[in-house]
């Protein structure tokens, strides 16, 4: 039998994934941030547990970034470039919703029969937060290439690298977590909302990205 | 007193960044550019100075092997030439006013913090810091390639990044799984991130863990390498971002991608039971080439032919890595140096044409050799470089490629070489109009600096006629140690 520890690790590492597919069946911006804050919430968790059960302080700097900057900050910075640009009514998924589910589903199935496989030797926790992490990385580049718009696509990308979190917490003892969580958060701060929304936003005075497509290639 | 004594390492990677910083506070063009230009120098002298000096002991984080030297040398060179170039090119933006200042602050410090990420991604020894840096010099390129804030840059941009975040995305996933495997082998925490006792120890760690970790990493990085059908980003960031951009894009940020994969494939090979590195590496090589080659004929934008072009390459040089074995190595560090160098070249001249014709469309740009000789004849000695004619340097890298290939696996070698005739035939089609059709648009002087271009030509020219003997045991040496 399993210890409590693991079932706890277990199941926020499958609520991860959980959540994970309820963004891909949010058609209104505003419910997709919502549900992202809950993932980012879901990862705080995971991360504060490890940090907990593997007797590493420093990761409940990861967990604390987790928490204050991608359930709280982002999601409220995102709410508020929604509203300014008035896109909050938008619907917005470029593939149905019955496609992109029977995907993901295959993509977890894919993940889960991958992962499972080559770690037989590692331990049981190790095995199972990786086959999870790659389900959470995998359903976010799902929602980034369902998505046209701009600010759905930066969700995707940061599901996407809380699935990552994911996996550097999970493997135990991995130097530089906090100094990756770090990067990446000052990555998608600067990059993303800094500069390309307001750019893209002050050009084209929309942030679907499918407006920016007629630009592509050979045109002079 | 005793001064301390120089660290040509601390020089590599700490004037860029103090140049960085200096540079970001500096006002004024004319001096930011020179001080530009003055850094890239120094950062090339102190890579010079490790070819000579005694190397330091792999650190924790640093490490400086015979092979990583071949690219630090290679990375600053180009770094200095572009940066003579950029210099010049940049003040013909500002006058026709595509840039303002102060946004040439800021381009210029990315271009050291640029060179800073790339420099700190050949040296580091540990696998996590080198993913750090990667990401690091994709970010500032990200940013320079939207820098004209028109639509179709930020597009670009746009599509760059989202890409470059999956690639980096995938190598940090491979990453991890590369520390799972040398955990129980290495030992837990700093150590089993270490390369040089990674490669040590390779043999014991689990090859199923290893082999998906490839897999991840090869896709990560294969994004930023430009691998078809990963390669969507690059033609758009080439064509988009300022020229200097496009050179150094070409010319050293593939290079980087391409170095982090050689040492997942060094660590690959050096375990027996994980599958070999070089059936994928093949595979995609040949697919990026034929891909390009073919797309090569539909390019109207001459920045854009050249990215296919450069797609195209790394496609062979990906190849040449994947075959393997001394011969077909050698030939793949000698066409990356040449690509390197050819390229930029190439590019140097596109960025000036197209600010004398206001245009990148190719079918504005007719008869260069005849209104500017210098510059036309410069880009036409580019392109059949690149072409692989002889007697330049890339085609004594083609040939041997070819012939080892030809002794090794037949049929790869023939379409190897279909790839390469159907390129051939598709920049000497467009080279001629170029080159010599009738005279079309502005014919007013060109005022640059051809130093750069001539320098990387001759450089080239001279690599094809005669490579000298230490340059050739030193590939040799490197080719063995690739495997």
């Amino acid at each position: 039998m399993h210890s409590l520890s693991f079932d706890i690790s277990h199941s926020l590492a499958g609520g991860l994934v959980l959540i994970s597919f309820m963004m891909l069946y949010q058609d209104r911006l505003y419910s997709l941030l919502n549900v992202f804050a809950l993932h980012a919430l879901t990862l705080a968790l995971s991360v504060a547990w490890q940090a907990y059960i593997q007797n590493a302080p420093h990761l409940y700097v990861t967990a604390a970034i987790a928490l204050v900057f991608k359930a709280i900050i982002i999601p409220v910075a995102l709410h508020r470039i929604i509203k300014q640009l008035g896109i909050h009514r938008d619907i917005e998924t470029a593939v149905g919703i019955g496609p992109t589910m029977l995907a993901g589903m295959g993509l977890v199935a894919l993940s889960l029969a991958l992962m499972l496989r080559v770690t037989a030797e590692a331990d049981a926790l190790a095995r199972e937060d990786l086959a999870f992490a790659l389900s959470v990385v995998l359903l976010g580049l799902l929602v980034m290439v369902t998505r046209r718009n701009a600010v759905s696509q930066v969700v995707g990308f940061m599901a996407l690298e809380n699935g990552l979190v994911l996996a550097a917490t999970g493997a135990k003892g991995m130097p530089l977590v906090v100094e990756i969580s770090v990067a990446f958060s000052i990555l998608i701060a600067f990059i993303v909302i800094g500069i390309f929304l307001f750019r893209i936003r002050e050009r084209f005075d929309s942030v679907d990205v499918g407006a920016l497509d007629d630009s592509r290639g050979e045109r002079r | 007193m005793m001064l301390p004594a120089f660290n040509p390492v601390a020089g590599v990677l700490l004037i860029p960044i103090a140049a960085a910083a200096l540079l970001a506070l500096l006002p004024g063009y004319r001096l930011t550019a020179r001080l530009n230009v003055f850094a890239s120098l120094l950062t090339f002298l102190s890579a010079g100075a490790l070819l000579l000096l005694p190397r330091p002991a792999p650190g924790a984080y640093v490490l400086v092997d015979d092979l990583n030297i071949v690219f630090i040398v290679l990375n600053s060179f180009v770094g200095l030439t572009t940066s003579i170039f950029s210099a010049s090119y940049i003040a013909h933006e500002l006058d026709t006013g595509r840039l303002t200042p102060a946004y040439l602050r800021f381009y210029h410090a990315m271009y050291q913090i640029m060179m800073f990420g790339m420099n700190l991604a050949f040296m580091s020894n540990n696998i996590g810091l080198m993913w750090v840096a990667v990401e690091l010099a994709t970010l500032t390129t990200v940013l320079m390639v939207g820098i004209y804030r028109t639509e179709a840059a930020l597009e670009a941009a746009w599509k760059y990044f989202i890409l470059g975040s999956v690639g980096i995305a995938f190598a940090l996933f491979g990453t991890i799984l590369v520390y799972m495997a040398a955990r129980p082998v290495v030992g837990e925490g700093q150590d089993a991130m270490i390369w040089t006792l990674l490669i040590q120890k390779a043999q014991n760690f689990d090859p199923a863990l290893l082999n998906v970790a490839f897999v991840f990493l090869f896709l990560g990085y294969g994004t930023k390498v430009g691998l078809a059908p990963l390669h969507a980003w690059l033609p758009d960031a080439h064509a988009e971002g300022p020229t200097p951009i496009s050179a150094v894009l070409s010319g050293l940020l593939l290079n980087v991608a391409l170095y982090a994969l050689l040492r997942f494939k060094m660590l690959m090979a050096a375990n027996p039971e994980a599958i070999a590195p070089g059936t994928l590496m093949v595979i995609m090589g040949l697919a990026s080439l034929l891909f390009a080659a073919f797309m090569l004929y539909r390019r109207r934008d001459i920045k854009r032919l050249f990215a296919y072009s450069s797609i195209e390459h790394m496609g062979i040089i990906v190849f040449a890595f994947g075959m393997g074995g001394p011969l077909a190595n050698f030939a793949g560090l000698l066409h990356m140096v040449m690509h390197s160098l050819t390229k930029s070249a190439i590019f140097y001249a596109v960025g000036n044409i197209s600010q004398i014709k206001g245009t990148q469309s190719i079918a504005k740009i007719r008869g260069l050799t005849e209104t500017h000789p210098a510059l036309g004849w410069g880009l036409v000695i580019g392109v059949v470089a690149i072409a692989g004619l002889p007697p330049l340097g890339i085609f004594m890298s083609e040939f041997l490629l070819v012939s080892s290939t030809f002794a090794r696996q037949p049929w790869l070698a023939l379409i190897l070489v279909f790839g390469l005739l159907v390129a051939f035939g598709a920049l000497t089609l467009r080279l001629t109009g170029v080159a010599f059709g009738e005279p079309r648009g502005s014919r007013a002087p060109a005022e640059a600096s051809y130093v750069p271009m001539f320098a990387h030509l001759t450089l080239v020219l001279i690599a094809g006629v005669y490579l000298p003997a230490p340059v050739v045991v030193w590939f040799q040496h490197v080719a063995k140690l690739l495997g």
